[in-house]
């Protein structure tokens, strides 16, 4: 209100000061003051609103790392965004000025907390459901319960201090909400904050585990899904070992876990006669044939009796399951090749500019069976996998014949075009006579 | 059993029965008379008299085609995609008629250009060709309309959002913008409202409209014969034996006719070599394809607009830029009444201008085609 009566007394020194009768010196005085009002006034309340000022950020702006926290930074934070203050997790008055009276035991100083207290601390107000519904109802409140069942959780009760806490994954003073692509913990950036500790030998020595997880997990086919095809639903690390809860799967629960996403292939595992022998054997069912980290994208050389086909490394020619493995990738080849003669077929029908979108169509339904029997070998059952390679592979013919047709049909075309421009040609040719003698016939009247 | 030479006389004589019945009823003689004396002049800019017929052909061709894909196609937004599929792949010559449709627009729209700019730079368009001129505008408007209504039919991507933006920029023009584009959309969106709308005007009231201009265009170059180009005309005058004319009936139809043959061949050699493409039926849900891009000919207008900045001044840029082409068009239409005399020193002026324009429209369709 007060902002508006000054923008308009603003705007009447200006009129004022346009006014015809007034005189020279006052029209220059109230045209000065008008100009030095109105500008004033006109992006006055465009300016964002201030922060209230801390006196830590007063000292600590100026520290060096770890201790030193810039207005810049905590203005980031999550935290800092919902109005919680310095004094939320560390206790102290930052309304006072003097650093003895904001870092007072009397104000409620805790200072800088231990990696132990860490967990526990973040839970005081991240375990409350009813504090945390009033700024996020969806956000859970389980973290530390399942932190405590992780091995970081186990391996801290017991006093490591070295294993990740809240902080080492989420950052501290600078927290953005996980969606936000900045985040440490957003779906993007997941694999590198877990790398920070986990691909570092040196810091990894003690606990005797490989660290070569995050460069199998880059050249694998989930890592390709997530990062260059920005399907943010495709698994990174906390998608298989959980997140607050991470954790290796055991032998017996990897199947329960990649059937997560790969629900059919693994109903056909159930089936299949692998599953009692990986049982049997100890193994762990999905990652005895695709590995862990990693994961690459499966070929059908992966089954079979080739050099590549990792069937071999349990499977010996003349028992019943090479066999099987032999056929099976077979059948899809044969698929395969199927639909690739017929995609080469239409590809040149297609640039010869013949109409052979409903082939097209149909080819992809072909895809389809092909896409189909690769995951119904998940059974390990030759007879059912032929069953989809058969269906593929009567669309394929079919399309491929479709092709061979519309290849006919141009060679058709042409020889009609050939047949149309030579009739064309007689008759300009004759036209051309035509008006020849009509025009010998006109001069010879003429003269 | 009759003898071949006894044959054409009996022929003979049952159309000169007919004549005379017709004549008798009706005046055919009469009729016919202005144009067994009509002559076309002859000089080494001839040729040029040629692109009216072939345009007039072309669309002759069109209107044919266009009845025969009439049989076949279904003007809604669930069928239009599927029946020009089944003409192109089911129906015999279906592809064939779709094809020619397709390419005679396109080479009717191009000659119909041609055509223009040479009676401009031939200064045909001037007193007392006047409302030829209009006619001619008039129609090359039309055949622009022709393409726009027509392009969406086939209910594919590529005509499905060209429609889309071609629409918006209409919306864009002051005042009447928004309610054209209501009108032109039959609601807020292009959606089958938009289809059969288009429809509508791509097989009825274009052609209904179109028919009776060329039938204007035409009697009025009957009446006022051909234009001979002023530098010819200044030489005939000078050296009057020198005047070389030729009958309309049976030279110059008999050239004529050669090109209309010659069109037709190249129309069948594109339409048998380059068929014309269908792509993938329209989806309203899915993002526009990159890079879209209008008919050829209207390439240097997108262009044009999209190198406007968003803002020049107080003025929206898309704004000033139809206002530019709205303007341009309205003087392009009334050169004929702006341009004075034919001989006078304003023509040099027009004639810069024509050779302005077209050099604009060349590079502008040509950079649309080249950038990104």
């Amino acid at each position: 209100m007060r902002l508006k009566l000054t923008r308009l007394f603003g705007w009447w020194l200006l009129a004022v000061g346009f006014w015809p009768r007034a005189k020279s010196q006052e029209r220059f005085l109230l045209l000065a003051a008008a100009c030095l009002l109105i500008p004033a006034v006109l992006f006055a309340d465009q300016a964002p609103p201030q922060p209230a000022k801390s006196s830590c950020v007063d000292c600590h702006s100026s520290f060096p790392a770890p201790t030193g926290v810039t207005e810049e930074q905590w203005a980031t934070d999550i935290h800092a965004q919902k109005g919680l203050t310095c004094a939320s997790c560390h206790g102290g008055d930052p309304k006072d000025p003097s650093p003895e009276g904001a870092m007072s035991k009397k104000a409620g100083f805790r200072g800088k907390p231990k990696r132990t207290e860490i967990p526990a601390m973040c839970a005081k107000c991240h375990a409350d459901g009813a504090y945390m519904r009033q700024y996020n109802p969806s956000l859970r409140t389980d973290q530390l319960a399942q932190y405590q069942t992780s091995v970081h959780g186990k391996r801290l009760a017991k006093g490591d201090t070295k294993v990740a806490v809240c902080i080492d994954c989420h950052s501290v003073h600078g927290i953005r909400p996980a969606k936000d692509t900045r985040s440490t913990v957003n779906p993007l950036n997941v694999a590198n904050t877990c790398s920070r500790c986990h691909s570092d030998a040196a810091y990894m020595k003690d606990y005797k585990i490989k660290t070569d997880q995050f460069a199998g997990y880059s050249a694998s086919v989930h890592h390709d899904a997530m990062v260059v095809r920005g399907d943010l639903s495709a698994p990174t690390c906390t998608t298989c070992h959980g997140n607050h809860g991470a954790a290796p799967p055991g032998v017996a629960s990897v199947e329960n876990v990649c059937s997560t996403c790969h629900v059919f292939q693994a109903q056909l595992f159930d089936i299949s006669p692998h599953k009692a022998a990986f049982a049997a054997m100890g193994t762990a069912s999905c990652i005895t044939c695709h590995s862990n980290h990693r994961i690459v994208h499966p070929t059908d050389k992966l089954i079979g009796t080739g050099n590549e086909a990792v069937c071999t490394n349990c499977h010996a020619s003349g028992d019943p399951g090479f066999a099987a493995a032999g056929r099976i990738h077979d059948d899809l080849a044969k698929l395969d090749e199927a639909l690739k003669r017929s995609d080469e077929v239409l590809d040149k029908a297609e640039r010869s500019g013949m109409e052979v979108s409903q082939a097209r169509l149909e080819e992809a339904q072909g895809r389809d069976s092909l896409t189909k029997a690769r995951v119904t070998l998940h059974s390990f059952q030759p007879d059912k996998v032929e069953q989809d390679t058969q269906a593929g592979m009567k669309i394929a013919d079919k399309t491929y014949a479709a092709g061979l047709k519309a290849l006919a049909e141009r060679d058709y075309r042409r020889k009609g075009l050939g047949l149309t421009l030579i009739t064309i040609l007689v008759v300009l040719a004759g036209l051309r006579m035509y008006i020849r003698q009509a025009e010998s016939r006109k001069q010879s009247g003429g003269s | 059993m009759a003898s071949p030479p006894e044959a054409a006389p009996r022929t003979s004589a049952h159309s000169n029965r007919l004549v005379a019945w017709l004549d008798e009823r009706f005046g055919w003689e009469d009729l016919l008379a202005p144009l067994r004396h009509k002559t076309v002049p002859v000089h080494k800019l001839s040729y040029w008299y040629f692109l009216g017929g072939i345009t007039l052909f072309l669309f002759v061709i069109q209107v044919l085609t266009g009845i025969l894909l009439l049989l076949y196609y279904r003007p809604s937004a669930n069928e239009a995609f599927e029946s020009v599929q089944y003409i192109m792949t089911q129906v015999q010559f279906g592809w064939l008629v779709r094809s020619i449709h397709s390419w005679s627009a396109n080479l009717m729209i191009f000659t119909a250009f041609a055509h223009m700019f040479s009676v401009l730079f031939l200064r045909a368009y001037t007193k007392p060709r006047e409302l030829t001129w209009l006619t001619g505008m008039v129609l090359l408007f039309l055949a622009l309309g022709f393409g726009f209504s027509g392009y969406l039919l086939p209910w594919n991507t590529l005509a499905f959002f060209a429609t889309k933006v071609g629409t918006e920029i209409t919306g864009q023009v002051p005042l009447i913008g928004k309610p054209l584009l209501i009108f032109l959309r039959g609601g807020e969106e292009v959606t089958g409202a938009t289809l059969t709308r288009f429809f509508g005007f791509h097989v009825a009231l274009l052609p209904g409209i179109t028919t009776l201009l060329i039938a204007a265009h035409i009697l009025l170059i009957q009446r006022l014969g051909m234009s001979v180009p002023p530098s010819q005309e200044a030489a005939w005058k000078a050296m009057p034996p020198d005047k070389r004319e030729m009958p309309f009936f049976p030279n110059f139809f008999a050239h004529e006719l050669m090109a209309w043959y010659i069109a037709l061949g190249v129309l069948g050699a594109l339409a048998a070599l380059a068929p014309w493409e269908l792509g993938s039926k329209a989806d309203p849900f899915v993002p526009a394809p990159a890079g879209i891009k209008p008919e050829w000919y209207f390439m240097f207008m997108f262009q044009t607009l999209k190198l406007i900045p968003a803002k020049v001044g107080p003025i929206d840029g898309e704004l000033l830029g139809i206002l530019g082409f709205g303007l341009g068009g309205l003087v392009w239409v009334l050169l004929p009444f702006l341009g004075g005399d034919r001989y006078g020193r304003r023509q040099v002026f027009i004639r810069g201008l024509g050779v302005f324009a077209l050099a604009y429209m060349l590079s502008m369709t040509v950079y649309g085609y080249l950038a990104k």
